[in-house]
């Protein structure tokens, strides 16, 4: 169901309402001086209650995340934030970071001492430079008012928070890239276990959370973990509160929108997106970032066996809650929340090719099978592309998917592999159209 | 003649230092600072003066320099415009905006114009999906394009040489 909220977008847009004068008008800073008189424990459980399911795309809950961090440690500990926002289809950390900073850097306050965190840093990618101004513009501020420093609010903990910077690879959003990159090498990602929280960044004790999972945290002190989590229509699945949704490709009105969780792809399409461009028909919507399988409008949601279910079954996947479980539980993922959508102007077998291009290219080539894979399935996609490749190329696709799934370091494997999959089952048809007379599509334009 | 940074800059330096536990840390914003203060570009002797500022090799180094796309290793124009290409953009038009900057810079993707001012490359996502078609220009975004914006921005590159 569409509800709007607005605590995280609602100085977006206004003249200087990034700076600390607009924040505090609207009660910034509230809730960090709250979480830093209560006890650390009392914060995490605070946090719990809200059910933030993580924003950078595995929907892990943040508060049950923070709890794993060691009680007792003689090492630093680290709250890392994940700003190295690349997710195709995915442009909302960027607008809290240009038109909200504030929100993070109370959230990274708050975070800090729930994790025993003296010191954070910010990995932003390089290309976001209006980004990494923001965020120093707002440390600056918040440093001169004595919210952030040696005594944030009067108080004996000390936070210091740094932005640090990436160099352009999309695999360093993965987080134990992201940490080998912070501490200067090759953005390559580590084997797990350990997990971050038992050797993060600089071998210590660590979170990664995402921009907008910090950013919501002020809210959450606010009007109260129960509260928030109860915004939501998934509130009774764990799933709480409010989220930034985005959506992008053939709208008319693309954008991000804040509102509770429970709205369905429907209403993000048509109600705040303002519908498909020039009114044609919706072929297929990715649900949160190109890692995320795709799917076509007439995709009946049919899980049998479980009750959370009961309401959704029979029903359009475009009339579903974009819910981190609720996707999960038709084999798809919720990602990002930021939706990309293909209207009947779009080739979906160039579709398809742009994104095997994407992910050959960000391939980070430590694991062989994610390296090779990627360059097959790209080179099988230019030959069918060019009208040269033939049926048994095509049913290769699928078997070369599957051998990478799951046999990777890191996650990039299943979120390459997942759209390899999801457009040969469900545009079979005007793939093997391109193996047999050429294709529809012979501008070779992905929009027509 | 060796590669070293202007006072500001060493002081810059310092302070980037200042922000980790350990040294190596600072590698990818020193090399950004170092790159931004030798007309765009990673040298060999650029390297030699990060690994020896921050205690590393010259092979670690180097290993870094070769990973991340943003570091370059020969010298680019003295403008540099990357064209979105990933799927937001390409649903919104990008392929046109790209055909259309080759034939106006007279160069393909990858190469520099040659007069030296400005290098036309395509990035993969720049998180602006949003306000497609879009293209970064040294570190500006310029989003919603048009080709007539295009046309005006790609102008400015040429005949007066900024952005
Ligand atoms: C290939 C890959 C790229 C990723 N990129 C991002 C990213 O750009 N931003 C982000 O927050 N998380 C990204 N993630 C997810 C992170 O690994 C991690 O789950 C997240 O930062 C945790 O924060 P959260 O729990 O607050 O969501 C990526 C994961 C993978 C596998
Ligand atoms: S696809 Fe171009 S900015 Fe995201």
């Amino acid at each position: 169901m569409l509800k709007r909220t607005d605590y995280l977008t609602k100085n977006y847009g206004k003249p200087d309402g990034w700076k600390l004068a607009a924040y505090e008008a609207a009660g910034g800073y509230r809730s960090a001086r709250k979480a830093l008189g209560m006890s650390k424990d009392a914060v995490i459980d605070e946090a719990k209650k809200a059910h933030v399911r993580g924003r950078g795309g595995a929907g892990f809950d943040c508060g049950v995340k923070w709890s794993f961090m060691p009680k007792e440690s003689t090492k630093p500990h680290y709250l890392v934030i994940n700003a190295d926002e690349g997710e195709p289809g995915t442009f909302k950390d960027r607008t809290i970071m240009e038109q909200n900073p504030h929100s993070l850097i109370e959230g990274c306050i708050i975070g800090c001492y729930a994790i025993g965190a003296h010191a954070c840093y910010i990995y932003v990618r390089d290309e976001l430079h209006l980004s990494k101004e923001r965020l120093w513009g707002a440390i600056a501020e918040a440093k001169a008012k004595g919210h952030l420093g040696a005594r944030p609010f009067g108080k004996d903990y000390a936070v210091e928070i740094y932005v640090h910077t990436g160099a352009g690879a999309y695999i360093c959003g993965e987080e134990t890239a992201l940490l080998n990159s912070l501490e200067g090498r090759r953005g390559e990602p580590r084997l797990k276990p350990p997990f971050p929280a038992q050797y993060g960044a600089f071998g210590c004790p660590s979170t990664v959370n995402n921009v907008e999972t910090i950013a919501i945290m002020p809210t959450v002190f606010e009007i109260g973990g129960d509260a928030f989590s109860k915004l939501s229509e998934l509130h009774g699945i764990n799933d709480g509160g409010c989220r930034l949704f985005g959506v992008s490709g053939h709208v008319k009105n693309p954008g991000i929108f804040e509102a509770a969780v429970g709205l369905t792809l429907r209403e993000l399409i048509f109600d705040l997106g303002g519908g498909v461009l020039d009114d044609r028909a919706i072929i297929g919507v990715i649900p949160g970032g190109s890692s995320c399988p795709i799917h076509k409008p007439d995709e009946i949601v049919d899980v049998a066996g479980d009750p959370r279910f009961e309401p959704y079954n029979g029903k359009s996947v475009l009339d579903l809650p974009l819910g981190v479980d609720t996707f999960r539980g038709i084999g798809s993922m919720l990602g990002t929340a930021c939706a990309i959508v293909l209207s009947d102007a779009a080739d979906p077998v160039l579709a398809y090719h742009n994104v095997m291009r994407f992910y050959r290219h960000e391939s980070c080539g430590q694991c062989t099978p994610c390296r090779e894979g990627m360059g097959w399935i790209e080179r099988i996609l230019d030959k069918i592309v060019a009208g040269t490749g033939t049926i048994e190329e095509l049913d290769q696709l699928s078997d070369i998917a599957n051998s990478v799934m799951g046999n990777t370091i890191c996650a990039f494997g299943e979120g390459a592999a997942q759209p390899a999959l999801a457009f040969v089952r469900r545009y079979r048809k005007e793939l093997e159209d391109y193996v047999h007379n050429g294709g529809k599509n012979q501008t070779g334009t992905l929009t027509t | 003649m060796a590669f070293a940074l202007s006072a500001e800059r060493e002081n810059e330096l310092d302070q980037i230092l200042s922000r980790y536990p350990n040294k190596m840390a600072a590698c990818i914003p020193v090399l950004h600072l170092c790159q931004d203060a030798n007309e765009g570009w990673v040298s060999a002797d650029v390297i030699a003066f990060v690994a020896g500022r921050l205690e590393l090799s010259t092979a670690q180094v180097k290993g870094v320099v070769t990973f991340y796309t943003l570091f370059n290793e020969e010298k680019p124009g003295k403008h540099q415009v990357w064209v979105c290409r990933t799927l937001s953009c390409a649903l919104r038009g990008s392929e046109d905006i790209l055909r259309h900057c080759e034939k106006k810079l007279g160069v393909k993707q990858g190469e520099t114009t040659r007069d030296g001012k400005v290098t036309l490359r395509t990035a993969e996502c720049l998180a602006s999906c949003g306000t497609a078609p879009m293209m970064q220009v040294d570190k500006k975004y310029y989003e919603n394009l048009s080709m007539t914006e295009v046309d005006r921005i790609l102008d400015r590159l040429l005949y007066d040489g900024d952005a």
